[in-house]
């Protein structure tokens, strides 16, 4: 598939402009006549609102305004419902209660706003704080899933008669029929913990309302600018052309700027136009750990059933699943669970169930991964239990029970966070697995260096997994590509860049059909002025279904080329070219013109055009597929473990990655190791720590551990494996979230392994003093 | 994450520093490299009234010969500077193990050698080192001034004799006796992190090759930095052994730590790891001594 551009390693676009520090970030903004807010936060995870008293604030010199619940009248009320649930999935229930933009009556988590302030400065706007009186009423926080759901538990909305948002059951085949006939049958309680999505920039919202235009521009680091701008403008009573996002550079997304319901979202646009003045907020980073949103608590009660020859014949899960205070963003998280822990294996019978449960904690919305690596942690612990039970090699029993090219496409019988089924299109997982073992040496570590170290007392392990990655999901985006008359080409979609190199690769779509050089192609992202059509950037979709957009309109303008050219040369279209920039005559090149020319040409301002002939080498095209591209890999792992201090060191690191056609292998490889640095900080540092009361123990980076440079693997090697999806004409399936899936799974089976398997480890996250317990416990 | 409003003031000798300090009282703060208060201010921890601001004194920044053959300090001297300067890595190998585990290389080329003992964070490693070392710290206020021995420094968790209208202007390192060793041992979460445990040893030999003096130092088990008592009863007078490196492991463990249990480590992990530590740490000590390195 590769081309001239597309396939091809080339440097990115938007590299010159961020490295010489010259890109502009959201706090960059600084507006003539600018005002700043700030949120004071409540302290309490779970408490009723007595009274409010900022009359000192307002005295204060500087502040401006401060608002509370109350003072937003009919304008407060909960936030949308972002992700519904699926209808497809019959007797599940699900209780929806969104986001409240600030706390009213009564505080669900730590973190959440009580009151806004808007002050001259930031720092006059954070010394208010002090000047406000919040009485309160303290309550049983709610905080351990299971016991959230017992009789009794204190209720987080107490129009519900339970903390249960979610019950969903879905089963494929008779998981008890299954069971009943196997011959092994292993029951694990397996824990996943909490993650922050931790991006390098926190949020910010910067929004300006020009009262004699009526218009409002508001800069977001969101990565749904479209749904933004729909839901900004609908809340405001406005037309959606009344309000345009515009993403600036944004230092990381991960999920957690997904949301368009947070205080910032909905309030400061009220409040901008009510003082007729621009506000500016950003988010720190205490803001950020204790009420953006995060991910990843579940607690799993899984099943695995067997033949004694190591061939599944069922899994059973129930888990309960963490979703905060509130749940805007739907059961996506757990259905995404739900979809990622039998994709890979032939698991005919498969019942699995959400419990999924209000606590007063943050709000959870996806994180990289997104459910997926909970599901892949669950099944891998089970069939390396099962590998230990049955005597087996863990490669092996993965390797017999691995889905095989000929079985696709398989439809799953499971509804996925897409609303619809969820099919396996194509992969040869086998071969991802043979290749990582080849790679990393695995019959060799095992039978000579692995027994040659043992014996020298050092504690080496081996852990090897595989899964899959469920991407590219619905509905839709679209694109709009113009050649311009300087000969450059604009292109504009509606998804947002949080660093993924779209400006590039995007540009090597475009570039492949026009024949114009990626440096001469300028990729717009998340201004809703250029394209006000799409969905956004998540569920690793941006190059797939956006990319897929882009060739569509690409390929539109190249036949608008061919078909101009063809009547200003007189010459047949088959007998055309085009390429550096100019179109030509192939038995003739001197017979050529500049396509930035012939943009000229196709835009006549006198005369006359033929009937249904649109302007412009200019053309919009939409992509949407039936449902998602199904990436997958296999990942091994080695690591040196201390048995005196307990440190881990990952030593040699294997991935092995099919993500379909690459557009760019090098972005493609940062996409990985980004997702691999993630994966072993979720592992072995990257906890969100709770206490009983709802507390965040874990809320800045003294205590929440990002893995550094120097915890990434002394050796680290990827492969690639090719199977190209039929779903998009590129062939194209995400890979954003492909290392942060395996990594933690691969990680615990390997630390098992160092130990000589003399403990059994079933939770995600460990760090020394855990493994030491470990042991503790043992003897 | 803003500071609340504060005064600056930048004196540009000691003197007019000492002034402004005696002025302020306790409303005062001394502003070194700024790498643990500044972040302070930021989350509202710390709310001083007024900043007096060390970075325009040159005087304050040196790296000497004394004349009993140490080294003297001063104060404003970036840890960077310690740890990239010859002199200091031979007459104090252990500096030169020592400093590259504070932080990161952008911490240590703002945060101070003083600035980081007067901090007294029992996490921290200078404040440890300076006892492992036997450092005498000159004080000086503008009424007074003083010597006082790193043993009788540190008082509590970010606690030190310093008054409010006192400065830390010099650290004076005496020279190491001959057969001398060091090492220094720390176990973190990641690299530039804070010690979860750490031990630094400075062990002397006799010419018979007996212990003379072993002064081991704890890190991060404690209030402050724990100079171990019971490792000069066993050691001193006797030959070192691995049996006696055990010993003092286990009593050190036993009975002079007290090391906290928090989201990343169970104090009963954090007193195994003092255990292996103090016991790698004397053995690379007294090795080292009887090599003469
Ligand atoms: C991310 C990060 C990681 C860190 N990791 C480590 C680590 O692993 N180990 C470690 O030891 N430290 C660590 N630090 C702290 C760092 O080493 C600090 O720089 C140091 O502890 C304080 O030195 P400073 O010069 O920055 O002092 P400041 O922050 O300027 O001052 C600290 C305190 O000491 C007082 N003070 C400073 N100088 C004097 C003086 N001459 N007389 C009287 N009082 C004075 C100040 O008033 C203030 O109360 C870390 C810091 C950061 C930001």
């Amino acid at each position: 598939m590769a081309g001239k551009y597309f396939g091809q390693p080339i440097l990115r676009n938007e590299d010159a402009q961020l490295l010489s520090g010259k890109a502009r970030f959201i706090d960059d903004i600084d507006l003539p006549g600018m005002l700043h807010a700030a949120f004071l936060r409540s302290d309490f995870a779970h408490a009723r609102i007595k009274k409010i008293d900022y009359s000192a604030a307002l005295k204060r010199s500087g502040v401006v305004a401060v608002y509370t619940a109350e003072d937003f009248g009919d304008f407060w009320r909960p936030g949308p419902l972002q992700v519904p649930p699926p209808t497809a999935i019959k007797g599940s229930v699900f209780n929806a209660r969104t986001l409240v933009p600030i706390a009213k009556d009564k505080v669900r988590f730590s973190g959440e706003p009580l009151a806004v302030i808007i002050a001259e400065s930031r720092y006059i706007a954070e010394d208010a704080f002090d000047d406000i009186i919040v009485e309160i009423e303290p309550l049983d926080a709610v905080n351990d899933l299971e016991k959230a759901l017992e009789p009794g538990a204190p209720l987080v909305h107490e129009d519900l008669d339970s903390n249960l948002a979610a019950d969903v059951v879905q089963e494929r085949g008779n998981y008890e029929e299954a069971r009943a006939k196997a011959d092994v049958v292993i029951s694990r309680k397996i824990l996943v913990n909490r993650n922050a999505g931790a991006a390098l920039e926190n949020r910010g919202f910067v929004v300006e309302w020009e009262e004699r235009s009526r218009q409002m521009t508001v800069w977001a680091t969101t990565q749904a600018p479209i749904p933004l701008r729909n839901t900004i403008a609908a809340r405001m009573g406005l037309f959606e052309n009344q309000v345009r996002v515009i993403t600036p550079f944004i230092g990381g997304g991960f999920g957690p700027k997904i949301m368009t319901s947070q205080a910032d979202d909905v309030l400061l646009p009220w409040i901008a136009m009510k003082l007729k003045r621009p506000i500016k907020w950003i988010e720190d980073r205490r803001e950020n750990f204790l009420a953006t949103t995060s991910e990843r608590d579940q607690v799993h009660y899984a099943e695995i059933a067997l033949t004694k020859e190591g061939t599944i014949l069922g899994v059973k899960d129930v888990f309960y699943h963490n979703t905060g205070a509130y749940d805007p963003y739907g059961m996506t998280v757990p259905l995404n669970t739900q979809t990622h822990t039998v994709s890979n294996y032939r698991v005919p019978n498969f019942y699995t169930q959400i419990k999924m449960v209000f606590t007063n904690q943050m709000v959870v919305t996806p994180v990289r991964g997104a459910g997926r690596p909970q599901g892949v942690f669950v099944m891998e612990r089970l069939m390396d239990a099962a590998a230990r039970e049955l005597n087996m090699d863990p490669a092996e029993i993965r390797m017999k029970n691995l889905l095989i090219p000929d079985e696709f496409p398989l439809r799953t019988g499971i509804i996925g966070q897409d609303f619809v089924e969820g099919v396996l299109d194509s992969g040869n997982y086998k071969k991802n697995l043979e290749k990582t073992m080849e790679i990393v040496g695995y019959e060799k570590f095992r039978k000579e260096i692995q027994p040659k170290l043992r014996a020298e007392g050092k504690h080496v392990g081996i852990g090897i997994v595989t899964f899959t990655e469920g991407t590219a999901v619905g509905p839709y985006e679209g694109a709009r590509v113009t050649i311009g008359a300087n000969g450059k080409v604009n292109v504009a979609t509606g998804i947002s860049t949080q660093g993924q190199g779209h400006f590039t690769s995007f540009a090597q779509i475009v570039a492949e059909q026009v024949g114009i050089d990626v440096k001469d192609i300028n990729v717009v992202t998340g201004d809703t002025a250029h394209f006000h059509w799409g969905a956004g950037t998540f569920a690793s979709r941006g190059a797939a279904v956006a990319g897929s957009a882009i060739h569509n309109a690409a390929v539109k303008v190249r036949e608008k080329i061919f078909s101009l050219a063809s009547k200003i040369f007189e010459e047949p279209e088959e007998n055309l070219e085009v390429g550096d920039g100019k179109v030509w005559v192939k038995s003739n090149p001197s017979q050529s013109m500049l396509l930035g020319d012939l943009a000229l040409r196709a835009n006549p301002t006198r005369g006359t055009i033929e009937p249904g002939v649109e302007p412009g080498l200019e053309a919009t095209a939409y992509y949407g597929p039936p449902y998602g591209a199904t990436g997958a890999g296999a990942v091994a792992m080695i690591v040196n473990l201390d048995p005196e201090t307990m440190q881990v060191k990952v030593e040699h690191f294997v991935i092995v990655h099919d993500c379909g056609t690459a557009i760019n292998p090098m972005i493609l490889e940062g996409q990985v190791y980004g997702g691999i640095s993630m994966g072993i900080g979720n592992a072995f540092y990257e906890k969100m720590v709770y206490d009983d009361n709802g507390q965040l123990l874990s809320a800045s980076f003294m205590d929440y551990l990002m893995p550094q440079a120097t915890d990434m693997p002394a050796k680290m090697e990827l492969g690639h494996l090719v199977t190209t999806t039929p779903l998009n004409t590129l062939g194209i399936k995400g890979v954003g979230e492909a290392g942060a899936i395996p990594t933690p799974a691969a990680f615990v089976q390997a630390v098992e392994d160092a130990l000589h398997g003399q403990v059994e480890i079933m939770e995600s996250n460990l760090n020394p003093s855990r493994i030491f317990e470990y042991l503790q416990k043992k003897q | 994450m803003k500071p609340v409003p504060f005064n600056y003031f930048a004196p540009t000798s000691v003197e007019e520093a000492l002034d402004k300090l005696a002025e302020l009282g306790y409303d005062g703060k001394i502003l070194a490299g700024g790498q643990s208060l500044v972040p302070a201010m930021n989350f509202r921890m710390a709310r001083p009234g007024a900043l007096v601001d060390l970075n325009n004194i040159p005087e304050l920044a040196y790296i000497k010969p004394t004349s009993e053959g140490g080294l003297a300090i001063g104060t404003m001297t970036r840890d960077s500077k310690v740890e990239h300067d010859p002199k200091v890595i031979e007459m104090f190998p252990l500096l030169g193990e020592v400093m590259p585990n504070i932080a990161h290389a952008q911490i240590r080329n703002r945060g101070t050698f003083g600035g980081s003992i007067a901090h007294a964070d029992p996490a921290g490693q200078l404040p440890a080192i300076s006892i492992a070392l036997d450092a005498n710290l000159f004080i000086q206020s503008k009424s007074k001034e003083r010597w006082v021995k790193a043993t009788d420094f540190f008082t509590g968790p970010f606690m030190t004799v310093l008054d409010p209208d006192d400065m830390l202007v010099e650290i004076v390192l005496p020279p190491h006796l001959p057969h001398t060793g060091s090492s220094y041992q720390q176990v973190s979460r990641q690299r530039g992190g804070y010690a979860q445990a750490a031990v630094a040893s400075v062990v002397t030999l006799d010419d018979q090759n007996r212990c003379k003096e072993a002064r081991v130092v704890l890190i991060s088990v404690g209030d402050t930095p724990i100079l171990s008592a019971r490792a000069k009863e066993i050691l001193v007078g006797q030959k070192p052994t691995a049996e006696a490196f055990k010993e003092v492991a286990q009593a050190i463990a036993a009975n002079e730590i007290d090391p906290a249990t928090d989201i990343h480590a169970t104090a009963d992990y954090r007193r195994h790891l003092v255990e292996v530590l103090v016991e790698r740490s004397l053995t690379i000590a007294f090795d080292r001594a009887k090599k003469g390195v």
